[in-house]
């Protein structure tokens, strides 16, 4: 006999919408009973999860998170765009720790919605300057030696809306446009060399299968170099909204390029000019001009926690947690202030330091309850140090949208509310 | 380069050795226990065998010519086809003018077609292609590849052309409702920004972001709040949020 499990009234967690918070901050939460002299019913009395069965291995075949993290969601900014399908959510990157993002809290960025599409129905075609056009199935892909990489994927246009000041309240709107999975897939330099491609070629054509047709072009020296056309992610198939079954990862350079449901290679000797790198991704700066291929994402880091979606709520002893990545190689060093940046202390990097991954870094701090101006910088292995959002205005003006890797500051309140700031 | 075999430990029981061909990370804090560097592209033992895989087919003539879809500024990839912008506008109004608006003035939050000219230094700079875009082939590539929205693939190449030619007209960059736009005089069609974009030369004009050694201490004197995200109060709360059950 079993009975069914029964909600527990002390667990109740409330998600901290980024204007919501007066009060919220240093809220007895967890406050341990002990403390006021009276023991623990949590511990004096026997739960209903010690008592009865919980449910069986027939009840998840593929699990999902606790009941208890269902506010742990990708969301989206409705103003930002006319329509669901083409548009973009945003990884919870506050609700996370370590460095790989699970893959259904991956930020989406669809043009045409997501494509749905049957392995078996799927084609990729190689043409062009090449010796032989070819076309491959996902058997044949599959056939292929394959290599496992892990590689953040960061949109040009995270932190665009940060260009002209504060303005969205949680690193999950600020930053969320990131994330760090490892990859299978066949090196691009195997399928060319299957085509043969002929020696005037300079730059190739992806494109997808979506009802988009998202098309970049993409220099042959990177396609040679370390271009995965990948199949899985984190050890399984891709998920549909990031690409299944085929898409193109571009280590290091803007997420734009890694087109997904990818089902056409052209050879080429110069650019297409498609719109995505045109109308779009192109940096326009304050002279009316713009930048083209600004393929590389440049170093950038933020502090995860404590942000304005995770505020501090006790005194004492605290965890700061934050993420670095360069699309130029390792992060070699962050460093992170806690006073507006007077003073800056050098963070604890822990867990893998990957070339052109999320790295994670850890300050423990203690908090007396005074009013903190937290900032993070990143070093790579270029010896790139990140910019202030300052410094970067005045080499690009406001105007820019993409690749904004400025420096960013949260504001943590006497009560522990947090707020996405600039400081001068 | 030295070359170092590092053990990586995955999900705790398996132990693969790969090759590390990057310095460990100069940790000033406790070094961080075993850092890992994935083996750089370059350095990677490629899995090329000597001879092809013998893998994938030839793709047929017919093939090729159903999905080779894309055009470039030189006119590559272009179909034989006309149109007036006379035709453009019918199609226009029928099939894009929803979203677009009727004189591309942009609806809601859907893109702007025209106008904006001279606003790429302004505060609220408007991209439109008559302001921004460097090329008409990228009008005639995207739209025939992606519009009508939802409606993807479904343009003949004379209504293309009639497209793309109205939206010239719209644009103030052709001026006559009897203009043709065909595959004959597309590439003569010049917008106005197209001198306007250049290379990525960060490495160069923004050299004063590397090798530099930050301040540690006392690096400034005191510190103003200048701006704050709350004030504009635009961000999505819970209320908002998608339901998931």
């Amino acid at each position: 006999m079993t009975s069914p499990a029964k909600p527990d009234p002390l667990s109740r967690r409330r998600f901290l919408g980024g204007a919501a918070l007066a009060g919220a901050g240093l809220a007895g939460t967890g406050l341990a009973r002990a403390e006021t002299g009276k023991p623990d019913p949590l511990i004096t009395e026997v739960q209903d999860w010690s008592r009865y069965l919980g449910e069986g291995v027939d009840k998840r075949p593929y699990g999902t998170p606790s009941r208890f993290e269902k506010h742990v969601i990708r969301r989206d900014v409705s103003w930002l765009t006319a329509s669901p399908e083409s548009s973009v959510n945003f990884t919870p990157l506050h609700e996370l720790d370590g460095i790989i993002t699970p893959s259904g809290l991956c930020f989406e960025r669809h043009h045409g919605g997501i494509a749905d599409i049957e392995p078996a129905s799927h084609r990729l075609m190689i043409h062009g300057l090449v010796e032989k056009p070819l076309v491959f199935t996902m058997e044949d892909i599959k056939r292929m030696p394959r290599q496992n990489r892990i590689y953040f994927l960061e949109c040009a246009a995270n932190s665009g809306m940060e260009w002209r000041g504060a303005q969205l309240n949680g690193c999950q709107f600020t930053h969320g446009m990131v994330h760090n999975v490892m990859y299978t897939g066949v090196p691009l330099k195997l399928l060319l060399a299957e085509a043969g491609v002929k020696t005037t070629a300079k730059w190739l054509l992806l494109e997808g299968a979506d009802s988009s047709g998202m098309n970049r072009s993409l220099p042959l020296e990177k396609a040679l170099d370390d271009v995965l056309i990948a199949f899985a992610m984190n050890g399984e198939a891709l998920r549909p909204e990031q690409g299944y079954p085929l898409r193109a990862v571009i280590p290091g350079w803007e997420g734009n390029l890694w087109v997904k449901w990818l089902r056409r290679i052209e050879v080429g000797d110069q650019p297409w000019q498609a719109r995505e790198e045109t109308s779009k991704y192109t940096d326009l700066l304050a002279d009316g001009r713009s930048r083209r291929f600004t393929f590389f994402m440049d170093a950038k880091s933020v502090v995860t926690n404590p942000s304005p979606q995770a505020p501090l709520k006790q005194k004492g002893r605290n965890v700061l947690s934050g993420l670095a990545w360069s699309g130029r190689g390792t992060i070699k060093r962050v460093d992170v202030t806690l006073d507006g940046g007077k003073n800056w202390q050098h963070a604890r990097i822990d867990g893998p330091v990957l070339d052109k991954s999320l790295t994670r870094f850890y300050v423990d701090f203690d908090w007396a309850g005074q009013d903190l101006l937290i900032q993070s910088r990143a070093i790579d292995s270029t010896g790139y140090l990140q910019p202030t959002k300052e410094e970067l205005r005045k080499v690009r003006g406001t105007n820019s949208i993409y690749h904004n890797n400025g420096i960013q500051t949260w504001h943590v309140k006497a009560n522990g509310e947090t707020e996405n700031v600039e400081i001068g | 380069m030295s070359r170092s075999v590092n053990p990586v430990l995955l999900a705790g029981f398996a132990a693969v050795v790969v090759l590390a061909a990057a310095p460990l990370i100069a940790q000033t804090k406790p070094p961080a226990k075993q850092a890992q560097t994935h083996p750089p592209a370059k350095a990677a033992p490629a899995p090329a065998p000597a001879a092809k895989l013998g893998l994938g087919r030839e793709a047929l003539p017919e093939e090729i010519k159903a999905w080779d879809i894309a055009v470039r500024p030189d006119g590559k990839g272009l179909p034989p086809g006309k149109g007036t912008v006379k035709q453009g506008d019918e199609i226009f109004q029928a099939q894009c003018a929803s979203c677009h608006g009727e004189f591309g003035q942009g609806n809601n939050r859907w893109p702007v077609l025209a106008g904006g000219m001279g606003s790429l230094k302004s505060d609220r700079p408007e991209k439109t292609i008559g302001s921004f875009w460097p090329d008409l082939s990228t009008v005639f590539d995207y739209v025939r590849r992606a519009m009508p929205y939802g409606n993807a693939q479904s343009l003949s190449p004379n209504e293309l052309y009639a497209v793309t030619a109205y939206l010239l007209y719209l644009n103030d960059i052709v001026k006559d409702e009897d203009f043709e736009l065909s595959d004959k005089n597309f590439t003569s069609v010049k917008l106005p920004n197209a001198a306007a974009f250049y290379d990525d030369d960060r490495e160069t004009t923004e050299k004063a972001f590397w090798g530099k050694e930050p301040c540690m201490s006392n690096c400034k004197p005191e510190v103003k709040i200048t701006g704050r995200a709350a004030v504009l109060d635009v961000t999505p709360d819970s209320k908002s949020a998608p339901k998931v059950d």
